[in-house]
């Protein structure tokens, strides 16, 4: 489960105060701010947020590729009883690809366009393992066809370019599984596609999952692609995790404002039509500047019911709200849920 | 919500529309070898008020035929009518008169605004090409417009990068408006924003839908989108149209085995009624609009499919009042088994081997 923080049976990663800032000419930007997480082993966690909400740059940090000279990275990584921050950057680089393996959003900026795809998966395997062309060739043709590749015979050797990006993302599925990594984090892997294609894309990424007991951090904006595929759900604003919970507690009942104001503006197919969308206020802060309080404030529609308009001035803590629910707001839980409740019946109506 | 829907008046009209762009071969003097299809015979009509959603994946023709319609991308044949007047004969110059009727939003904010000129500069354009001049001056009319799109009057002077994704797609409307057109094309006008500021532009669009009696055309991938700001729908594929309907009949019920494709692929943001959906999943891209199949576009992907669908196009035909499908086998959501899974031997994208289906009936929901 994702408590925060190290448990007595030792989830497989553990990412415990991390913290991610990069100067600039324009002051410090703090992209990830204290960020704790755990994930166990075979199980999916989903972090959804909006642009700049840190997202990705924990992602990044966990798989090391965060540039160490233009960022400072604070706080701990623990991948199976191992500590990644403190970690000699060449110690990091054996991890990748092995033990850790990554998917972008955009295929082309993984896959090198003067290769063939044959190759350069061949060449994952050879960089961590000494096996033969040979034998590297074979077991790149069966991960091929494993991801769904047709006439895996002939597009072997196609470059890049020859593929359809639905094809390329199943490459770069095929090359970050290659080594059967223990851990796969996946940064919008849909984003640039069609549903049609994604809706395949996800099927192939689970039954992976299951084929191959891989723990998985998908990364998105889309929280219908959290409902489908996670396990588990953190969701980040302003470089912080705000709310974190079961996939099953956290749409049952978001407790964390911004939770239910994104819930509650995005259009929904499966609810009758609402007259007018309830979207969230004004635009996400900027990570130079955040809010002193809750970053979360100048947007939030109940900080006023907060005595002493604490919200503006107290950092709020992510605290246990309900067994493995955790939340990041100053208001009373009983309050919270029921704010919730009152939200969710108003939107909720009769399925179509 | 469909107040203004029932209004008869056509502001557009779309007749047996084609677009295609030539294929050049190899050598010193390229000859064109073929064609992309990417819009190849479609017909679209928006009513005054009223918003027409135009839904399809990457590469179905959707954003071409938007530009067709305002003569951004000159169509190969067919005809179009902006008002009453007809407009694919009209020459570029010509067609300027035109474009203060029909204006057009894009998808990327970013590169739909000149970032060397201010917000001021960008919105009083269209006043300037079109010679208008409004009452009490274009400023004053400019700064009314930022105010009524919720953008600060007190910004006039600053530029496109001083602002985020979701106020810069707010100027590019204000721009759209600013002559009240009576069409607006939008192409993708929230896809690049983050959620909670894509349903802020939704409501603004509908807003001043309401206010100023603008149709829209809008085109999308997305279909929550799509189904929150339009009164009806055309599924595209492959450049074809292959379902219209009103918008509570497309996704209550769909007919073409296509519409239901895509509806299914939506995931849905609720753990527990996503694991209860019926699942259709496609293989396969969509196939070259070099070289589309025979017969009817979407056979080689359709679990629907049968010798016919290779053979003869299917024709669009009103099976309902306004709800027009082009398929031989349509089928209701009630007859659709819980899972379909299409599968296809190893082949080309194009490839016409015949889909392999399995039909999966419904068993306990997991």
């Amino acid at each position: 489960m994702t408590a925060t923080g190290g448990t007595a049976d030792r989830p497989f990663l553990t990412v415990n105060n991390l913290a991610v800032a990069f100067p600039t000419e324009d002051g410090l930007v703090r992209a990830v701010d204290g960020v704790s997480l755990s994930v166990e082993k075979g199980k999916t966690l989903a972090i959804v947020g909006e642009s700049g909400s840190g997202k990705s740059v924990t992602a990044q940090a966990i798989m090391g590729l965060v540039n160490r000279k233009a960022a400072k990275v604070t706080g701990e990584i623990w991948l199976d009883g191992q500590e990644l921050v403190g970690l000699p950057q060449n110690e990091v680089q054996e991890l990748m690809g092995s033990e850790i393996a990554m998917i972008f959003q955009d295929p082309m900026s993984s896959l090198h366009p003067f290769y063939r795809i044959g190759d350069q998966i061949a060449e994952a395997i050879r960089a961590h393992r000494k096996v033969s062309a040979a034998a590297a060739r074979k077991e790149t043709m069966e991960m091929l066809r494993h991801v769904g590749i047709p006439a895996v015979e002939r597009r072997i050797d196609a470059y890049p370019h020859q593929l359809s990006g639905g094809m390329r993302q199943r490459v770069m599925i095929a090359m970050a599984l290659i080594n059967s990594p223990q851990l796969l984090i996946a940064d919008e892997p849909t984003t640039a596609l069609d549903v049609t294609v994604q809706a395949q894309i996800l099927e192939l990424i689970s039954k992976l999952q299951g084929d191959f007991g891989t723990t998985v951090i998908m990364i998105t904006h889309d929280l219908g692609i959290v409902a489908d595929v996670a396990d588990d759900v953190a969701v980040m604003y302003g470089g912080r995790i705000v709310e974190v919970a079961s996939t099953k507690a956290l749409y049952a009942q978001p407790e964390m404002p911004y939770t239910l104001g994104l819930l509650s503006s995005i259009p929904r197919m499966d609810r009758k039509l609402p007259e007018r969308l309830d979207p969230i206020r004004g635009n996400p802060p900027s990570p130079i500047n955040l809010p002193k309080g809750c970053v979360f404030q100048p947007r939030c529609n109940y900080w006023e019911r907060v005595p002493d308009g604490a919200c503006k001035t107290v950092r709020p803590d992510l605290l246990e709200s309900d067994p493995d629910h955790f939340v990041r707001c100053l208001l009373k839980p009983e309050e919270r849920q029921q704010i919730s409740r009152d939200v969710q019946q108003v939107l909720a109506g009769s399925p179509q | 919500m469909t107040a203004t829907s029932t209004d008869t008046r056509e502001v557009m009209r779309a007749t047996d529309l084609h677009t295609h762009f030539p294929v050049k071969g190899r050598g010193l003097i390229p000859r064109t070898v073929g064609a992309v299809k990417a819009v190849d015979g479609i017909d679209l009509r928006v009513g005054a008020g009223e918003t027409l959603g135009l839904v399809g994946e990457s590469g179905s023709g959707k954003t071409t035929a938007a530009r067709s319609i305002l003569m951004l991308v000159r169509p190969t044949s067919g005809t179009i009518t902006i008002d009453g007047q007809e407009v694919t004969s009209l020459s570029p110059k010509a067609m300027v008169p035109v474009r203060r009727k029909a204006q057009m939003i894009f998808q990327d904010p970013y590169n739909a605004l000149n970032p060397r000129h201010t917000v001021g500069t960008i919105i009083s354009a269209p006043f300037k090409v079109q010679g208008v001049v409004p009452k009490g001056g274009i400023k004053q009319a400019v700064l009314e417009l930022m105010e009524r799109v919720g953008l600060n009057p007190e910004h006039y002077n600053r530029y496109p990068n001083e602002f985020s994704g979701g106020q810069r797609q707010r100027i590019g409307i204000a721009r759209a408006i600013a002559l009240k057109p009576k069409l607006i094309v939008c192409d993708e006008p929230v896809s690049a924003l983050d959620v909670s500021i894509q349903a802020q532009i939704l409501n603004l669009l509908r807003d001043l839908q309401r206010e100023f009696g603008i149709a829209y055309l809008f085109v999308a991938h997305d279909l929550a989108v799509v189904r929150q700001i339009s009164h009806r729908v055309a599924v595209m594929y492959l450049g074809h149209i292959v379902e219209t309907a009103p918008r509570e009949v497309i996704y209550s019920t769909p007919l073409h085995p296509y519409t239901h494709s895509l509806l299914s692929a939506v995931p849905i943001p609720d753990p527990q009624r996503q694991g209860r959906r019926k699942r259709i999943v496609l293989q396969g891209d969509l196939p070259s609009p070099i070289d589309p199949p025979s017969g009817c576009v979407f056979r080689t992907r359709c679990f629907q499919a049968q010798e016919k669908c290779a053979i003869e196009v299917p024709p669009l035909v009103e099976v309902a009042p306004g709800h027009e499908v082009a398929c031989h086998f349509p089928i209701s959501v009630s007859e659709l088994p819980q899972r379909i899974e299409v599968e296809k031997p190893a082949v080309d994208d194009t490839g016409d081997a015949p889909a392999e289906i399995h039909f999966i009936e419904p068993g306990p929901p997991h």
